[in-house]
């Protein structure tokens, strides 16, 4: 814990030289840096995101899906972090949501969801490689969300709370404390991105595609989601094929015979 | 010490001999009718000897004669009865017969003389006379080993019983310890903290009584009654040891959900008076010795970090409020899914691996709504779909209305595929599924069923 405010200080944040003229520039801004001409030219300015990733991870961030790891700033789940995962324009959230607990689930963490998870499939679950008997859920916490939400991340690894009217900056500072006090990662989960400002990073579906079903023949098959992030300010956006959650950018989208004889 | 009453009635109970002498000596154990044995050091020191002891015991046993018929010949059997004093049971019964005492050690030496005939194997007996062994001490000093060999395992018991070496010793009859521990509250208690503070002192007293047995605790009932006879009973499991203070704070929750009304399970009724009794009933009870986390250690430390973060859940929340999602057999998608409660059993085998013709393959939806929504299906001219008997649709969807939404347009189905399940019982159910995947890009699950179209799941 002792390198600890290295970690909560955004970096690009920071000022990178001492003449930087604004320290307080924003986070997200992909404005060019007017300054790399002039009579600061000689300072070697570089631009936040170009920095090398500091190490936050310090061994101990929770392993991710393939898909997802380009998604995230730390490769994997920092412990602490809180990862939002929003309601984008195309459908797919819950899969997301499983696809963020399927990585630490495999490396034997204890995941849980507070408030969702009700309707959740326990066969999804499975597909999803989650294990089902360390993925405890709270569907109906009620107005003791929040109280709930704490206690979950003293004992859990990934705890996802769902927030349907958003995380107020309030309430995210308290549980994130809480998160980075127990080592836990909190995914608050189901709201406009907007509303997740609290989060570190917010994962959104921003598109998908369901292959194998046709005009009254064939059945879903498997499915490519298409999901955005930003990592250090600048947008990032991968897709992931479903199941497996691996990327599919590598993989030769070729419309196979045999697709079409079995999907009839 | 042995107590032989010679010729007992095949055809009489001996259950009340039995008693009389459990009134004179503890730990009387029945060999057959007719023959009882009990440990001798006991009732010697007791009533100042060996034979003082004999005597009592026959003295009580012919007094017994008494209630029986005088002419029967259960009295007669009683008024003969011997008693014999050796180490070994087989001694011991031999001695009966002689009605003897043989000092302590004296086995071998009292056998050494008997006939072969008192091991009461014909054929082994009569092989031996054959073989010029007549007595029980000439068949003790054969090698061991030998007569196993040559004999086999029947005879190498008589040989240790010959040789005055213990077959087994006589086992008394020792009750289970009782491990239930209760409190009487009085007055009532209707309030969290005294019922905690009492249940504290519980939990300490039934940790006591276990670490006196050495047994620990994996799995306890608590139960509270109040005065109207109301009664909460909750079973804890716990994957280690209930310590005192975990005890106590299983208590606290449970009777937190209870008398606060708050409990989302038990239908959140409220009792009507004050817990007049609180029991701790340990269920399932392990020897202890000492305590072990998991093999690979953190994994261990990890299990029981969540098993205390759930439980404290379990606390604010009440018992039913976490829960799993298990695999349950069946072909819809809602008995495909169990709500487990966390840490119990839902009591349920698990046929989930069974085959289920008929259920749908992988991917399986994400999401399978609760109260399945009522949606319609319509074709190109925004007529209904329907399915006919021969499981066809009458129409190619087009659109569908999920709810009171707009319809939205339908770009990709498959199906309809048929269920009929229990068809020869009352509670036979037929209906067809149907693939939809809409042009927002979500897919659904819609079942039809007695002529209307529902959402069951959606493909989130």
């Amino acid at each position: 814990m002792g390198s600890w405010p290295e970690t909560v200080t955004p970096l690009h944040r920071r000022p990178t030289a001492p003449a930087t003229p604004s320290p307080s520039r924003p986070a997200s801004a992909p404005t060019p840096i007017p300054t790399t001409t002039g009579p600061l030219a000689t300072v070697p300015l570089r631009r936040a995101s170009e920095l090398p990733a500091p190490d936050t991870t310090d061994g101990s961030a929770l392993p991710v899906v393939d898909g997802l790891g380009g998604l995230l700033p730390w490769g994997g789940l920092r412990r602490g972090a809180v990862v939002g995962v929003a309601a984008g324009a195309a459908p797919g959230m819950t899969t997301l949501l499983l696809a963020l607990l399927a990585g630490p689930s495999a490396a034997g963490s204890w995941c849980g969801i507070v408030g969702g998870g009700g309707e959740l499939s326990a066969l999804a679950i499975a597909e999803a490689g989650v294990d089902a008997s360390r993925l405890p859920l709270v569907p109906d916490p009620g107005a003791k969300w929040p109280e709930v939400t704490a206690a979950l991340l003293d004992g859990l690894d990934v705890v996802a709370v769902h927030v349907p009217q958003g995380l107020t900056p309030q309430m995210s500072r308290r549980l994130s404390a809480r998160a980075r006090k127990h080592k836990a990662v909190l995914v608050p989960y189901g709201a406009d991105p907007d509303r997740l400002a609290g989060a570190d990073v917010v994962l959104r579906v921003v598109g998908g595609e369901w292959r194998g079903l046709g005009s009254g023949r064939g059945r879903l098959r498997e499915r490519d989601l298409v999901v955005s992030s930003r990592v250090r300010g600048r947008p990032v956006r991968a897709t992931m094929r479903v199941p497996g959650f691996g990327p599919a950018e590598d993989m030769a989208r070729v419309v196979s015979l045999m697709r079409r004889e079995t999907g009839r | 010490m042995v107590l032989w009453c010679p010729h007992w009635p095949a055809d009489e109970s001996f259950e009340r001999v039995a008693a009389a002498l459990d009134e004179a000596t503890p730990g009387v154990e029945i060999l057959r009718p007719g023959l009882a044995a009990c440990p001798a050091r006991g009732p010697a020191r007791f009533y100042g000897g060996e034979e003082a002891a004999a005597e009592q015991l026959i003295d009580a046993v012919v007094a017994l004669a008494g209630e029986y018929d005088e002419a029967s010949a259960a009295a007669a059997s009683l008024r003969e009865c011997q008693v014999g004093i050796a180490d070994g049971l087989f001694a011991g019964w031999l001695a009966a017969r002689a009605g003897v005492i043989v000092p302590p050690g004296g086995d071998a030496v009292f056998l050494s003389d008997v006939d072969v005939a008192a091991s009461g194997r014909p054929e082994l007996v009569a092989l031996l006379r054959r073989l010029g062994v007549y007595t029980l001490g000439a068949f003790a000093s054969l090698p061991a080993a030998d007569v196993l060999d040559r004999f086999g395992f029947d005879a190498a018991y008589v040989h240790r019983l010959a040789a005055g070496e213990p077959p087994r010793p006589t086992v008394t009859r020792k009750p289970p310890p009782e491990l239930t521990v209760d409190a009487e509250c009085d007055p009532p208690i209707d309030r969290v903290d005294a019922a905690a503070f009492t249940g504290r002192a519980l939990a300490e007293q039934l940790q006591r009584r276990l670490a006196a047995y050495g047994l620990a605790c994996t799995r306890l009932i608590v139960q509270a009654t109040t005065e109207g006879g109301e009664q909460l009973t909750r079973t804890w499991r716990h994957d280690g040891i209930l310590s005192a203070a975990a005890v106590a704070d299983r208590v606290r929750w449970q009777l937190d959900g209870w008398l606060t009304g708050g409990s989302t399970g038990d239908g959140g009724a409220r009792p009507t008076g004050g817990i007049v009794r609180i029991t701790l009933m340990p269920d399932d009870v392990i020897p202890y010795s000492g305590t072990q986390t998991g093999l690979w250690g953190e994994a261990g430390e990890g299990r029981d970090r969540a098993h205390r973060a759930l439980t404290h859940v379990q606390g604010i929340l009440g018992p039913d409020a976490v829960v799993t999602a298990e695999p349950g057999g069946g072909r819809g998608q809602r008995e495909r899914t169990r709500r487990v409660p966390w840490d119990t059993t839902d009591g349920e085998p698990d046929t989930s691996g069974e085959p289920w013709p008929g259920s749908l393959p992988a991917p399986n939806p994400a999401v399978v709504l609760a109260e399945p929504l009522p949606v319609e299906l319509l074709d190109a001219d925004g007529a209904a779909v329907g399915v006919t008997g021969r499981c066809l649709l009458t129409a190619a969807p087009r659109r569908v209305r999920i709810g009171r939404g707009e319809p939205v347009e339908v770009t990709t189905w498959a199906g309809p595929w048929p269920v009929a399940e229990r068809w020869w019982r009352s509670d036979a159910r037929r209906y067809a599924r149907l693939q939809l995947g809409l042009s927002d890009g979500r897919a659904l699950l819609v079942r039809v069923e007695s002529g209307s179209w529902w959402m069951e799941a959606s493909y989130d």
